[in-house]
């Protein structure tokens, strides 16, 4: 079963690849994300489906994760049909391929209980997603690509390191140098301080750069910028929680080892410089796709700051994962309607969206609400509990510089938002042929739906699985 | 352990102070095809006594990062039709001195990480941390894609070197799969390059900045 989950989407892009030049192949992408929701439902009925001697696994923080990109994923194939019948033909049997191996390597990262497996399934994952972020293939994009691949790549080649630390630490330990994360768990009381302490300071600084925490951040605005808006949705809902995920779980042997706390401090520092770098960089900013890269950069901090804080702020940051994937595929995808409605990304040229495309505007606005923490939205839950864990634990000094930063991100972006989607459109603007259409507001609306549910009911189901999960990384303390 | 261990690394660090300090091209490419042999001599070293599998492994590396990449980073120089890098952020001076610091940090630091009994004494572990930090300083300080791309070649350098003291215990797995990654990775960053060359004359990645904030 575990196996099926990532050979079924990879064999649909091998199918991508050699169908007919002629042949339309957009909907194997929905057809591929349909067989894979279809799976990780049968998967997640299966109490404990392990696979290939223990090497993939579906456990507590996987039955979050793997539900919840495949849900994003599917939302989002079902917009590749009406986008690329937009977009020059001969590009879509690249493009179609990269995105449904894009999915086999996502799902392959959440149910590696290996860490070398996982560290080739982020490293397959940064190869594919090349051609996703090149598909302008313009000077610009090249750019963004080159960023990404370079930049990914260091993050990537200090992953392998640390990975090859925390081994040393259990060969130094004079234990058997497994890099099954149950053996690490297990043993991880034995393990040598020194090399923990080094291999989870590498790991934290290569897992953080492919999830653009500050200062590792700077590929972000680039490769979401100049990426099609539903790949930025697919990179700042998906692969980012999947970095996380990656996280969690080295935090999780860290916590096992009774080193918690030394992995707590970096991470609520790297937490809040990412918040204050994105709302730095946000203020002011007249490109709306580069706004919501920054807009990532600083809910990927929201997360770690989440976990650094500990216990209820765990199970909010878990909460926040859930949410934030969905309100960004919310956004990127109205953007990225807006971005072709108008045929610029700039405010000094984009105004009045709510009059020229009333649905994808009204989209872009309610997700700026959603993302910003605003009632009755999921962010808005999630942020809320970081915050009451934060004063719960007695950590007041964190609380307050958390709600600041809120703020600075909330008038920040909202400038910039209101700039894209309010007033009138300039009278000189070129006539593009984009209409809303349902294909294209179809998904976005999707997700806000889903976004707004989540902020008003939280399924017992969910509830039970971030708490079980929350359990679970944190070693059931 | 073998005694020539120790006398390969010093030559793998020599080769970081010739990569960090050399304008030319040709030669930071010619430097990094040597430590990639010298890796795969390294691999089976490290090992002591002669056997099959040390010794695939130390070919396939030799191949790969000896010839291979270094044909590949040729092959991309001639088509750019360039031979210096000019103006790189940091002088190279300025990268030697940090060098330096790097390397007796990486000795520094190493010193205080416990080693299992079989490394005590050796190079290993700080040669490849230094390694690897000159790698990224070769990577952040040059202007030029092939020199970012030497700088990433080296940064990998370091790691398989780390790889090394867990050569007994890792899995076949992983130990192929650096080699195929990295290959692949060095692979299509060099398509990138092809096309920034067919596009812009010149690999200056500095002149990539249209997207500066």
């Amino acid at each position: 079963m575990a196996i099926a989950l990532f050979l079924a989407p990879l064999l649909l892009a091998f199918t991508a690849l050699v169908l007919p030049a002629r042949m339309d192949r957009s909907w194997l992408v929905p057809l591929g994300a349909a067989v894979h929701l279809a799976l990780v439902v049968v998967a997640l009925a299966d109490p404990d489906p392990v696979a290939l001697r223990g090497w993939l696994a579906l456990d507590p923080l996987g039955r979050i994760v793997l539900p919840l990109i495949s849900g994003l994923y599917f939302a989002c194939s079902l917009y590749v049909p009406g986008y690329l019948s937009q977009r020059p033909e001969e590009r879509h049997r690249i493009f179609c391929a990269a995105l449904l191996a894009f999915l086999a390597m996502m799902t392959l990262i959440i149910l590696s209980h290996h860490l070398g497996l996982m560290w080739v399934a982020l490293e397959a994952n940064t190869l594919v997603s090349a051609p996703l972020l090149y598909f302008n293939r313009n000077r610009r994009s090249l750019e963004a690509t080159w960023k990404y691949l370079l930049i990914g790549g260091v993050g990537i080649a200090l992953a392998l390191l640390g990975t090859f630390f925390l081994a040393y630490s259990a060969l130094h330990a004079g234990r058997h140098a497994s890099l099954l994360i149950d053996d690490l768990v297990r043993e991880a009381p034995l393990l040598s301080r020194p090399w923990l302490h080094t291999a989870f300071v590498v790991l934290f600084v290569g897992y953080g750069t492919k999830m653009g925490l500050a200062p590792m951040h700077t590929w972000k605005p680039d490769a979401y910028g100049e990426a099609p808006g539903l790949v930025g949705a697919l990179l700042a809902g998906g692969l980012t929680s999947c970095a996380f995920l990656a996280l969690l779980r080295f935090y999780q042997i860290c916590a096992a080892a009774g080193q918690a706390v030394f992995a707590r401090d970096l991470m609520v520092a790297i937490g809040l410089l990412s918040m204050a770098v994105a709302g730095v960089f946000m203020a002011r900013q007249r490109d709306y796709k580069r706004l919501l890269a920054y807009s990532s950069v600083e809910h990927m901090g929201i997360l770690v700051l989440g976990v650094g804080i500990g216990g209820l702020a765990m199970f909010g940051a878990l909460l926040h994962l859930v949410v934030n994937a969905l309100t960004k595929g919310v956004m990127f995808m109205a953007a990225g309607n807006i971005h072709r409605a108008y045929g610029s990304k700039s405010i000094d040229q984009v105004s009045g969206a709510l009059r020229r495309v009333p649905v994808s505007g009204a989209l872009l606005l309610a997700g700026f609400f959603a993302v910003t923490g605003s009632p009755p939205f999921g962010p808005f839950l999630s942020e809320f509990t970081i915050l009451r864990g934060a004063i719960g634990e007695g950590r007041y000094g964190i609380a307050a510089a958390f709600l600041v930063l809120l703020f600075v991100v909330f008038v920040g972006m909202g400038g910039t938002v209101l700039a894209v989607v309010q007033g009138k459109p300039r009278d000189d603007l070129p006539e593009t042929g984009y209409r809303d259409t349902l294909g294209m507001v179809g998904p976005p609306l999707l997700l806000l739906a889903a976004v707004t549910l989540l902020g008003v009911w939280l399924p017992p189901a969910l509830d039970d699985a971030l708490h079980a999960a929350a359990a679970y990384v944190e070693g059931a303390a | 352990m073998s005694a020539a261990v120790d006398p390969l690394l010093v030559l793998i660090l020599m080769l970081n102070f010739l990569m960090l300090g050399t304008s030319r091209l040709r030669t930071a490419i010619k430097a990094s095809a040597a430590q990639g042999v010298l890796l795969g001599v390294l691999t089976v070293a490290v090992h002591g006594s002669p056997a099959l599998r040390p010794i695939l492994v130390g070919a396939a590396a030799a191949a790969i990062k000896g010839l291979t990449i270094p044909g590949m980073l040729n092959t991309a120089l001639r088509d750019a039709a360039i031979r210096r890098e000019i103006e790189p952020y940091i002088s190279f001076l300025s990268s030697l001195l940090l060098g330096a610091i790097a390397t007796g940090g990486a000795v520094l630091f190493a010193d205080h990480l416990p080693l299992a009994p079989e490394h005590r004494g050796s190079l290993l572990v700080p040669a490849s941390l230094a390694t690897v930090l000159s790698g990224f300083l070769i990577l952040s300080s040059r202007r030029k894609a092939i020199t970012q791309v030497v700088g990433y070649v080296v940064l990998e350098n370091g790691i398989f070197a780390m790889g090394l003291t867990l050569h007994d215990a890792m899995p076949s797995l992983v130990e192929i799969g650096v080699l195929l990654d990295l290959l692949v990775a060095i692979f299509v960053i060099g398509i990138v390059i092809n096309h920034i060359n067919r596009e812009f004359a010149s690999i200056d990645a500095a002149e990539l900045d249209t997207l500066k904030e």
